[in-house]
């Protein structure tokens, strides 16, 4: 009994409004938008738009952002009380992990220097350091969409991790942490990758792409490859150029 | 450059294409001077490997001079001659340091296909699909060649092309599947299959101490030739009742120690459901071929090895695993490790312990090669193994 309630606080926890009325109602009609055409679609990636959909509208309806709850923010005031608390669905989550045959402190010193990662993060463009915390991050997409960003590290702990999100007042808010655990034996370091990602109402479609492309998991996955390889080899294995009967 | 490109199911073309460039700061450019015609290419020529692309350059057994060298490549120079392991491999990541070359990390830029379908990825190889990389391939004038500094090996010069070119795959892959045997003075080795490989594995079972090798194959000419060249006793399935029975008659009762299926199956594999459907599309062949392991794993004495260096990528029907289980069986399997053998192979070939170049039965130019793949396909015109030189200059 006493665990059900433990559980029932911690949900009510969870679930406290964090997000204002009118981004709610934004947020209720872009969703329902996104969820109709992506269901359209009939495909993998309209299905996926269509989660993402249905998940805005869960945002609005509940009033509960998981993003901006890991931001620690809140747009919502005092005056936006009194609304029903349901638990919010899941926003965008991304966690990947993979072995780099590299010593936690290589890695570190690497990913902490934010300039490389466009070197292995496919839809980055380039990411310039403002200063010791701030750095400006922009992102390629499709149809020569574009996306900028500043960011700031809100977290640090040299050699074993190193968490940033973007700031107030970014187009596209996403938070992400990675985590640099050494591996057993002489196996390297397990490098972790923690990416969460809300798009505000009505860029979501094409922001999510720029971001992402249509499978968040499978693109942090072969970013990580990419370190990898860049890490371990000091290159990124390609065909690209190379001759075919294709021409 | 003239290259040989796979056209579909059952069509090679050789046709003009763009030379390769150096792109990567550890690549190299060969200028191929000899290259053969695997067997498993027939997986592809035969359309059992998906994710091949109409125009890949084929090929993954060729060797030849280098003629330009990235900016890291320290150990290679222009004119060198040298033989290029099919598997590539990076060298640094954990797999390459435990010499499990054809298991690298990091040569695949298409890992994620061959993850789909085994959980992880392995390496790049050349000119087999872009499951294995989209690597293009050696049956061409030139090839771009990824991780110099780790891969090819220096040939001297007092060594024909025809002794060494096997080198790449077939040699080592014949010699790892008797190795995995683990053989012991007084055993008997049986080998299915008297292909390349199978002959190789006869050869390397020699070579490794077994006492007798029994040799099992349809083919008159192969037969022969194992017990030519590797005094192995030759059984023609086609001509037994019953080929275990046949076995244990030879083996006085208790099975050869150890067995070794050179014969593998068709059928790559990339997603379950592709793999499946070729399961079902192929259902036949699947069994037939199947057969081949089933027997050997029936064949084997009691606390004996099966070793395995035929291609299995997908899924197999009724393998008597409980008899691996009752008998105490070991089995070892897997693509050939080949840079752990081309040094000590080498070294043999010069010895005079081995001479690789018997197998080889057709000598063709690479504008042959349509009509060699047939060949090879239908072993007509007794065909065993075909080379083809494609520079076109003097001879």
């Amino acid at each position: 009994m006493a665990t059900t309630e433990e559980t029932f606080d911690r949900s009510a926890k969870s679930a406290e409004t964090n997000v204002g009325n009118p981004e709610r109602w934004l947020s209720v009609i872009a969703g329902s938008a996104l969820a109709a055409y992506g269901l359209k679609r009939r495909s993998l990636q309209g299905l996926l738009l269509s989660g993402i959909g249905g998940a805005l509208v869960w945002r609005g309806a509940t009033g509960h952002c998981n993003v901006y709850d890991t931001l620690g923010i809140s747009t919502a005031t005092d005056n936006d009380g009194g609304q029903v608390s349901v638990p919010y669905g899941r926003g965008i989550r991304v966690e990947k992990t993979m072995t780099i045959n590299a010593t936690p402190e290589q890695l570190f010193s690497f990913w902490r220097n934010f300039e490389n990662l466009p070197r292995f993060m496919d839809h980055l463009e380039s990411v310039k350091v403002i200063d010791s915390k701030r750095s400006h991050w922009a992102a390629r997409g499709p149809a020569g969409l574009d996306a900028e960003w500043d960011a700031e590290i809100i977290n640090e702990v040299p050699n074993e991790l190193i968490g940033w999100r973007s700031v107030e007042g970014s187009r596209v808010n996403n938070a992400g942490s990675v985590h640099f655990n050494r591996a057993t034996g002489d196996r390297g370091t397990e490098v972790k990758v923690v990416l969460r990602y809300d798009p505000p109402a009505g860029l979501i479609g094409a922001a999510f792409a720029k971001l992402f492309g249509e499978d968040p998991a499978y693109q942090v996955q072969e970013d990580l490859r990419r370190l990898k390889q860049l890490i371990e080899t000091g290159e990124i294995a390609t065909i690209e150029n190379q001759p075919s009967g294709r021409k | 450059m003239r290259a040989v490109c796979w056209w579909g199911k059952g069509e090679v073309r050789v046709t003009d294409v763009p030379e390769p460039k150096i792109i990567n700061p550890h690549d190299a450019i060969v200028r191929v001077t000899l290259t053969a015609i695997c067997g498993s290419d027939l997986h592809l020529y035969d359309g059992y490997v998906p994710t091949m692309m109409r125009g890949d350059v084929l090929g993954h057994e060729f060797m030849g001079e280098v003629v330009e060298v990235g900016s890291d490549v320290k150990n290679l120079r222009p004119g060198d001659r040298v033989i290029v392991p099919f598997p590539i491999a990076c060298g640094r990541c954990w797999f390459c340091q435990q010499k499990l070359w054809s298991l690298c990390d990091n040569t695949n830029p298409n890992a994620w296909m061959v993850e789909a379908l085994l959980g992880y990825g392995t390496a790049g190889i050349y000119g087999y699909s872009h499951m294995y990389g989209g690597y293009a391939g050696g049956q061409a004038e030139y090839v771009r060649i990824p991780f110099a500094d780790t891969n090819p090996m220096k040939i001297p010069d007092n060594l024909p092309d025809e002794k060494v070119l096997f080198l790449t795959d077939i040699l080592p892959t014949g010699y790892m599947a008797a190795e995995n045997c683990e053989i012991k003075p007084g055993d008997v080795v049986a080998v299915w299959g008297a292909g390349p490989v199978g002959l190789f594995a006869v050869a390397s079972a020699r070579l490794l101490g077994a006492e007798r090798v029994i040799v099992i194959d349809r083919v008159r000419e192969r037969l022969e030739l194992a017990q030519k060249h590797w005094n192995a006793e030759i059984l023609n399935y086609e001509e037994v009742e019953d080929t275990f029975d046949a076995l244990k008659q030879m083996t006085g009762g208790r099975g050869p120690d150890r067995c070794i299926d050179a014969v593998g199956m068709e059928g790559h594999g990339h997603t379950l459901d592709a793999v499946y459907d070729r399961v079902k599309q192929a259902m036949k062949l699947q069994f037939d071929r199947a057969h081949t392991l089933r027997q050997a794993l029936h064949a084997c004495r009691k606390g004996g090895t099966v070793s395995i260096p035929g291609v299995y990528a997908g899924f197999i029907d009724k393998v008597p695993f409980g008899t691996a289980f009752g008998k105490g069986l070991t089995l070892k399997m897997g693509q050939t490790h080949v840079q752990n053998y081309t040094a000590p192979l080498l070294e043999r070939i010069q010895r005079g312990d081995i001479d690789p170049s018997v197998i080889i039965t057709h000598r063709a130019s690479l504008e042959q090669a349509p009509e060699m793949y047939r060949t090879f396909r239908e072993k007509e015109d007794e065909c065993i193994k075909v080379v083809m030189r494609p520079q076109r200059s003097a001879t």
